[in-house]
């Protein structure tokens, strides 16, 4: 009977572990902290359908109630060794965990928003991030630094994604989407408030994402301009000032906003990070990097050792559902065929 | 009666040496003088002014001190400075010495007035003897030999080959064996220069040189050339006393090893080669970097009168330009060679791209691509002045742009400032707002009255276009910032960053004191008006290339820190501390490059064990935030967070 170690008990690791399971694998599921699905609890309402995220937390909660899947919270695993056809995990204190298979699950971080200090997190009330803006929507309290009504919102796109000066080169993919789904959610809370979105580039790459775009401009009137916002500065009245420029009017721009919400981009997790440099797999940016993007998306160059969802690349809650099954399948094969030739031997 | 006749020492082979210092006599004249013409106006003045005056004394214990003893890259690293120190003060005492010899020798001939010596100096054919009467000075020397005097002449080359002219019996004058040993002592002493020379080129890191500099083909030949003098005239005395006894320690120690039947034929043409390696020194001198030897003694003087670079280039740019004697100590501390590759940019190179008037283009390429740090001024030990040859440069006074800033022609102070502080964040502090909001909570904590510029009106403060070379534009800004003060009626400007700090002092002459943030809080600590708890932060501090190397200030922030934190020391550290790599002097570096800087600082300031990363410029606290695990703060910030309130 194999066993298969999966480390970081979010929607990735949990559906791998799910699908193994079901199979009749047994599977040791790592956390290192209190509960599952830390990243996806922080979450109010999941584009493209709205649906609510608790709705999700729940299902997936539900599948870890499984006998082959053995649970370890507040375990961090710091230590994998590769022996005979056998993983030795060691975690924190000490204990070791054997396993014939390791699925790394360890997921991303958002973007440290005080390491652009020009846009004024940390400083300013005013200025929160996507995060703290999906908090307030799941809340339905959606205040400015003074606990009052807003009457003016604006959101940044690509903090801490696509900046070279952070050395965050890459796009993180569901920023664009997320303000659209957040700006939304606003408008039909706080109908009279004015909502913009600073962007890059808007890129609605996925099913029914252009829809809710157009939706937001022509619905719920919500201001997209093209352009950074280069700085904010509070006002006398507690208020942001931010200056900005308008690229497709080629002017320079001031405008007073109660909340200036910053959407963060995301980031490996210290997990995946020190994971990856251990066993050599880290890819640009400290992001563990698969075998080959195409065939072997699951697979690392070390093998027995595999990758699952955000600890990969910036993903968004379909794709890890879908990663975590297919690395479910890519396990139970190169067991199947390790089965067997030990079987021949 | 008594006849008179001279006597002159003369041999075919000081023909080339007495042409090529006279060659580079006219030069060298040619030169300075034609310099001293592009002298400006202001120049002029200074030249006009003060050409005599008691700086004459400092001018020329400075020229002793660096021209002779090399005392600054002594304290460099000692083996390179003794190597610098052999080859000058050593070839110069043995001039002296030299000199002196001969001198005495001479005086000594002169007294003796001996007709059986001077008869032989005559058959040996190396003194040329003449009377002014027509009487050959031969038939007098031997038809009345009680009756003549004998006047020995001292040409230069006398004493630089005076071993040759005055070998068999030599005249025993007082002292002429000291004289003789002293000279094989300082011989000697010039080769210990000579071998560490040669040693430099294989271990330079024995010097304390990671780097050497990349040397053009007719330097190497000039340096050969400087080489093989001292060799060949160690050769040709050893020789020449071999065959005749005569010479120091040294020189007859290796002597005894010849064997004189076989050595006498070369001795000719040792002595030849010996005068034929000064003459191609000589020659090539004027346009070698050797021409620094002279010329650092005229911009020591130059300098110690109170002249300076302007914004084009002048006479004194080219006594600069040719004091460089591209020793390549420059080279080392530059972050574009220590921490990225590709960039040939240093003080050295451009310096020499300049003088050897290399294309505009080569040369512009240069200039820019510099972060005009200021590592290499410090390291410079004929302390060039670097940043204003680059800045020359980079002018760009021929774009115009009159009217850009017609916006700004209605702008007046909005606020009556009189009797409080004004504070100017600047630029970069727009992008920091942590660090403005610090000095808020800084200036309220003291009861101190103040004005927040940039809440009303602020303009650049013109420094970084100063920098790139857009002076005219720089100066219409200065300008406008000069009379928003004015009209204010502030008694005092605090900015917190460094760049506007060095232009409103140096620049702007403002009737009112100007203070970096961190010398400000420094006086309040220590007068009492602000009261700051010992925080348990272990930090490091970053010296900023404007405030430090710039402005001279390392020991306020220091203070400072000391009061609110543990400072950890750091490797690297004042005058030697690395730049950000995002000094505005450089706008073409690129990312990569800029991160690869800024990486090596924070290697340096982390390797302690520091937690908080300290500065004092809103510039680098932007450009280490943007890439580091550890916390950046600003020295305000760290005071803002440990102050005591009193009622």
């Amino acid at each position: 009977m194999s066993t298969v170690a999966i480390i970081g008990a979010g929607v990735a690791g949990i559906e791998a572990a799910h699908v193994l399971a079901s199979n009749g694998i047994k599977v040791k599921l790592f956390e290192k902290g209190a509960s599952a699905l830390k990243n996806i609890q922080d979450k109010a309402f999941l584009f493209p359908n709205f649906q609510s995220a608790q709705e999700i937390v729940t299902e997936l909660s539900a599948k870890l109630l499984s006998d082959n899947i053995e649970t370890f919270y507040e375990t961090e695993i710091i230590n994998l060794g590769n022996s005979q056809n056998s993983w030795v995990l060691t975690d924190k204190s000490g204990h070791e965990y054997v396993a014939q298979a390791v699925l790394v699950s360890t997921g991303y971080k958002v973007f440290d928003a005080s390491r652009k200090e020009e846009l004024g997190y940390g400083i300013y009330k005013g200025v929160i991030t996507s995060l703290d803006m999906e908090n307030m929507i799941r809340y339905d309290k959606i205040v400015n630094a003074v606990n009052s009504q807003p009457r003016n919102i604006v959101f940044l796109q690509c903090v801490g994604s696509r900046d070279e000066k952070v050395g965050n080169h890459y796009c993180s993919k569901l920023c664009c989407v997320t303000a659209v789904k957040q700006a939304i959610e606003v408008k039909k809370r706080l109908p009279q408030c004015q909502v913009s979105v600073f962007y890059m580039d808007l890129r609605m790459w996925g099913q029914g994402f252009e829809e809710m775009y157009r939706q937001a401009q022509e619905q719920y009137k919500i201001n997209f301009v093209r352009g950074r916002i280069s700085e904010s500065a509070s006002t006398f009245d507690g208020r942001l000032q931010i200056k900005s420029e308008d690229t497709l009017l080629g002017l320079p721009l001031k405008m007073t906003a109660d909340l200036l919400v910053l959407m963060v981009g995301m980031e490996p997790s210290t997990g995946t990070t020190d994971l990856g440099k251990k066993c050599n797999i880290c890819g640009e940016y400290g992001f563990i990097e698969s075998l080959n993007p195409h065939i072997a998306d699951n697979k690392t160059a070390i093998e027995g050792l595999y990758v699952a969802g955000t600890a990969k690349r910036p993903m968004t809650v379909q794709d890890c559902i879908n990663d975590g099954r297919s690395a479910a399948v890519t396990i139970q094969d190169s067991l199947r065929t390790k089965n067997q030739s030990s079987n021949a031997d | 009666m008594i006849q008179k006749i001279t006597l002159t020492p003369f041999n075919s082979f000081v023909i080339p040496f007495m042409a090529g210092v006279l060659f580079l006599l006219v030069v060298c004249i040619w030169k300075y003088i034609r310099w001293i013409r592009l002298f400006n106006e202001e120049q002029r003045a200074v030249l006009r002014k003060n050409w005599i005056s008691w700086n004459i004394f400092p001018a020329i214990w400075e020229m002793l001190r660096e021209g002779l003893l090399h005392i600054r890259i002594f304290k460099r690293n000692v083996v390179l400075g003794i190597m610098h120190q052999a080859y000058a003060l050593g070839w110069f005492l043995l001039i002296v010495a030299g000199a002196m010899e001969s001198m005495s020798a001479v005086r000594h001939l002169n007294s003796d007035n001996s007709p059986e010596f001077a008869s032989e100096l005559i058959s040996q054919g190396n003194w040329i003897a003449y009377s002014k009467t027509d009487t050959p000075a031969t038939d007098i020397l031997q038809n009345n030999p009680e009756n003549v005097k004998i006047h020995y002449k001292r040409p230069l080359h006398l004493a630089i080959f005076y071993r040759y002219f005055l070998h068999s019996n030599s005249p025993q004058f007082k002292n002429a064996k000291f004289y003789a040993n002293l000279m094989d002592a300082l011989l000697l002493y010039v080769f210990l220069g000579l071998t560490l020379a040669v040693i430099k080129i294989f271990r330079s890191r024995l010097m304390g040189m990671r780097n050497t500099t990349r040397h053009t083909i007719i330097d190497r030949f000039s340096k050969m050339s400087l080489w093989c003098i001292f060799p060949l005239r160690f050769l040709a005395e050893s020789v020449t006393a071999s065959l005749y006894g005569n010479g120091g320690f040294w020189t007859l120690s290796l002597a005894k090893l010849f064997d004189p039947v076989i050595v006498e034929g070369m001795e000719m043409s040792l002595w030849l080669f010996y005068s034929i390696m000064l003459t191609i020194f000589f020659v090539t001198m004027p346009f070698t970097r050797y021409m620094h030897i002279f010329t650092e003694l005229f911009l020591i003087y130059f300098r110690k009168i109170g002249m300076t670079e302007c914004n084009a280039k002048s006479g004194y740019s080219m006594f600069e330009l040719n004091a460089c004697s591209r020793c390549g100590i420059c080279i080392d501390g530059c972050p574009l060679n220590r921490d990225v590759n590709g960039h040939k940019v240093q003080a050295v190179y451009l310096i020499r791209s300049i003088r050897m008037k290399e294309r505009a283009s080569v040369i512009r390429t240069m200039s820019t691509d510099c972060l005009m740090c200021g590592q290499c001024s410090i390291a410079c030990p004929v302390q060039i002045d670097i940043a204003s040859l680059r800045k020359i440069q980079r002018n760009k006074g021929a774009i115009d742009t009159r009217g850009n800033y017609s916006y700004l022609h209605g702008m007046r102070s909005p606020f009556n400032a009189m009797g409080r502080v004004a504070y100017f964040g600047g630029c970069m502090s727009h992008l920091t707002p942590g660090i403005t909001t610090a000095m808020e909570q800084i200036f309220n904590a003291a009861g101190i009255k103040y004005w927040h510029m940039d809440h009303h009106a602020t303009i650049c403060c013109g420094r970084p276009l100063e920098q790139q070379g857009f002076f005219n534009q720089a100066a219409e800004l200065r300008e406008k910032n000069k009379r928003l003060l004015e009209e204010s009626g502030a008694e005092m400007l605090v900015t917190s960053c460094p760049i506007c700090y060095q232009s409103f002092t140096k620049e702007y002459k403002l009737d009112i004191p100007v203070m970096h943030h961190t010398v400000f809080i420094d006086k309040l600590i220590s007068e009492g008006r602000l009261t700051v708890r010992h925080g348990q932060a272990k930090t490091a501090y970053h010296d900023p290339c404007e405030l430090g190397r710039g402005m001279g200030i390392y020991n306020e922030p220091r203070r400072v820190l000391e009061a609110v934190s543990n400072p950890q020391t750091v490797k690297l550290e004042r005058e030697n501390s690395i730049c950000c790599g995002f000094n505005l002097g450089n706008t073409v570096l690129g990312i990569n490059d800029q991160t690869k800087i800024r990486n090596a600082a924070i290697e340096n300031l982390t390797e302690s064990g520091a937690e908080t990363i300290a500065t004092a410029c809103p510039m680098c606290k932007k450009a280490f935030l943007h890439n580091t695990k550890q916390p950046v703060r600003d020295i305000a910030e760290l005071v803002a967070e440990n102050i005591i309130l009193e009622n």
